[in-house]
């Protein structure tokens, strides 16, 4: 390490006290940034989870739809439209609608019921247990393992119950990319199957999967289906669609960027104050390395350093904290939704080096305006 | 101006404009030769530590020159200016100016470590002058643990170890008792002291005037007298 910046180090960390307090508030700040942040991207997350499980390359769906699971069904001749549009090489219904299970013990457990289309099996989840084609044996059903499995009383192959007075078996365990945000177990069956079993509206196609030829016929077939009146989403608009929902039209994602604000706020107030109490304390030292010899801009770089080096061990110690929440939560709740994303470091990581450049930013021209006289007139 | 390390030329330095101007330093000429201790003395107020400030690059005057070792120093840009303070004159502040979280090694270090000298061996180095000094059993220590005589004599070993042309020592008794004191300038003067070396003391203390070679008489800012001291007199 240059000897300059190993003085700054030894100047900042041999400073316990301060030191401590600036760690404490930038890693509290970070801690609660990325918490905050991991919370909302898990809820974003699983409120798409049907979309990524699925996954289709394209969404039809009733303009009002703003989530996966306020579907609104579809009249069948739209399923007939789209397969009609150039560019479409299939598409298939797909069913999704609430259910109770009543379970052995004799209460009723909600469920996800997802219908694929009977000849395709389109979306289908990648099964664990159990062969795919056992899904058109009679009153057959996959059950999802995810985290909300326990809640069926992990069914195994064979495993029966009634699905809204219909007897139900288990002929398959699935397992999925993602879990859903209600902490509501899913069974897959067929589209047809799931018609029968669920009471339901005139219109029961809830969406129409497309799988377009090539990306190059997206936007022709988006703007076919407009013409009708209804909407396509590709997968990733369907998801940021999804998020806009959560984000802007729920107050989730107001209360969220609030607490977050305020988190940085906190952090911002306690190590700037500490790191300009610390450049105060020192400011006397400073002008001595001044009259000494030391430029204006190695002066600069020591306070960087030590801001730099401070942001950046909370950092650490922040997302180190967060994790080991998470880690710690996940062991009791299973389906605890947060997730640390690449996008959350990265927006902690900016937040933090912002309140080490405010900070320094303070301490830098506080020193840089002793002047070395100051200190022989004492 | 061979034999002359400091020489100083018509140094003007006023504060504050208009009515408010205050002249702190009015038309000083003087030389600091190799080989001397020179002493600036003279009441508060005199304007001694803002004559010192301007010879030793620190206080820009309004008028007058500063040639140190030939060179014209305020004709010089800041950052050769804050160079030639680091590589030729070592500073000996009233107040120490010891890092506390430092310890006194480390404290020593500190011009080599501006010189970019690798950490270790400023430490090393610093152990030779703590040495020196007498204090090499103390290096590990901070400097808060050190009495007010130890914590000088740290500081004369700091503006020691770049070897300085020049020494600049402000008030360096002010805080210490007699016998401490003289102590510390009789240490000075035989330890520190050599020919290519010129050492100038801002003092009001009567007490170590035995140790000067030549002694400047500031009154009200300006120049009242230059006088032999004892040690030339010796």
């Amino acid at each position: 390490m240059n000897g300059m910046l190993r003085l700054a180090y030894k100047l900042l960390v041999n400073d316990r006290a301060k030191f401590a307090a600036l760690l404490v508030g930038i890693t509290f700040a970070v801690f609660l940034m990325v918490q905050m942040t991991s919370m909302f991207a898990g809820v974003l997350s699983r409120a798409s989870s049907t979309v990524l499980n699925i996954g289709a390359k394209v969404w039809v769906m009733d303009p009002a739809v703003n989530t996966v699971a306020s579907s609104i069904g579809m009249p069948d001749y739209v399923l007939d439209f789209a397969r009609s549009v150039d560019g479409v090489r299939y598409a298939v219904p797909l069913y999704s609608a609430g259910a109770l299970v009543k379970l052995k013990d004799g209460t009723f457990q909600p469920v996800t019921v997802i219908g694929l289309d009977d000849t395709s099996l389109y979306g289908r989840p990648l099964l664990k247990q159990g062969r795919i084609e056992d899904i058109y044996a009679e009153n057959g059903f996959f059950v999802v393992e995810d985290a909300e499995y326990g809640k069926l009383g992990r069914p195994g192959i064979g495993a029966e119950f009634e699905l809204n007075d219909h007897r139900a078996v288990i002929v398959g365990v699935a397992g999925v990319a993602s879990s859903g945000l209600f902490g509501i177990p899913t069974l897959y069956t067929t589209y047809s199957r799931a018609q029968q079993y669920i009471p339901s509206t005139r219109y029961t196609t809830a969406y129409i999967l497309v799988e377009p030829k090539s990306a190059a016929d997206i936007p022709h077939i988006k703007a076919e289906i407009a013409g009708i009146g209804y909407r396509a989403l590709t997968r990733e608009e369907f998801i940021d669609r999804i998020s806009t929902y959560y984000k802007y039209r729920t107050g989730l994602g107001t209360n969220i960027l609030l607490m977050t604000v305020i988190s940085f706020i906190v952090g911002l107030s306690i190590s700037g104050q500490t790191f300009y109490t610390f450049i105060l304390e020192n400011l006397e030292k400073f002008g001595a390395l001044k009259a000494i010899g030391t430029k204006g801009r190695e002066l600069v770089w020591m306070i960087l350093f030590q801001a730099t080096f401070v942001a950046l061990t909370g950092l650490g110690l922040g997302i180190g904290l967060c994790t080991a929440l998470i880690f710690a939560a996940r062991l009791r709740l299973p389906d605890y939704a947060a997730e640390i994303t690449a996008s959350n470091l990265l927006m902690a990581f900016g937040m933090v080096i912002l309140i080490a450049a405010i900070s320094s930013y303070i301490g830098v021209r506080r020193v840089l305006r002793i002047e070395p006289f100051d200190i022989f007139r004492g | 101006m061979a034999g002359v390390s400091i020489a100083a030329k018509g140094l003007s330095k006023w504060f504050g404009e208009g009515e408010a101007r205050t002249k702190a330093v009015q038309e000083v000429t003087f030389d600091v030769k190799l080989g001397e201790i020179l002493y600036i003395i003279g009441p508060s107020g005199s304007g001694k530590t803002t004559l010192l400030s301007m010879i030793s690059g620190i206080l820009r005057p309004n008028e007058g020159t500063v040639a140190v070792e030939g060179t014209d120093l305020w004709s010089l840009d800041t950052d050769r200016i804050a160079d030639l303070r680091l590589n030729k004159i070592g500073f000996v502040f009233q107040d120490y100016h010891l890092f506390p979280r430092l310890t006194t090694a480390e404290n020593v270090a500190i011009p080599l470590i501006l010189r970019r000298r690798p950490w270790d061996e400023a430490l090393a180095t610093a152990l030779t002058y703590l040495d020196v000094v007498g204090l090499k059993s103390r290096a590990d220590l901070p400097p808060v643990k050190l009495s007010g005589g130890e914590q000088q004599r740290v500081a004369i070993a700091r503006a020691m170890i770049g070897q300085p042309d020049i020494l600049i020592l402000d008030e360096p008794t002010a805080s210490l008792d007699g016998d401490t004191g003289r102590n510390i300038v009789s240490f000075i003067k035989h330890e520190v002291m050599n020919d290519d070396r010129s050492i100038v003391i801002v003092t009001h203390d009567s007490r170590i005037y035995e140790f000067a070679s030549r002694i400047l008489n500031m009154e009200d800012g300006r120049l009242t007298g230059i006088t032999e001291g004892q040690a030339n007199a010796a």
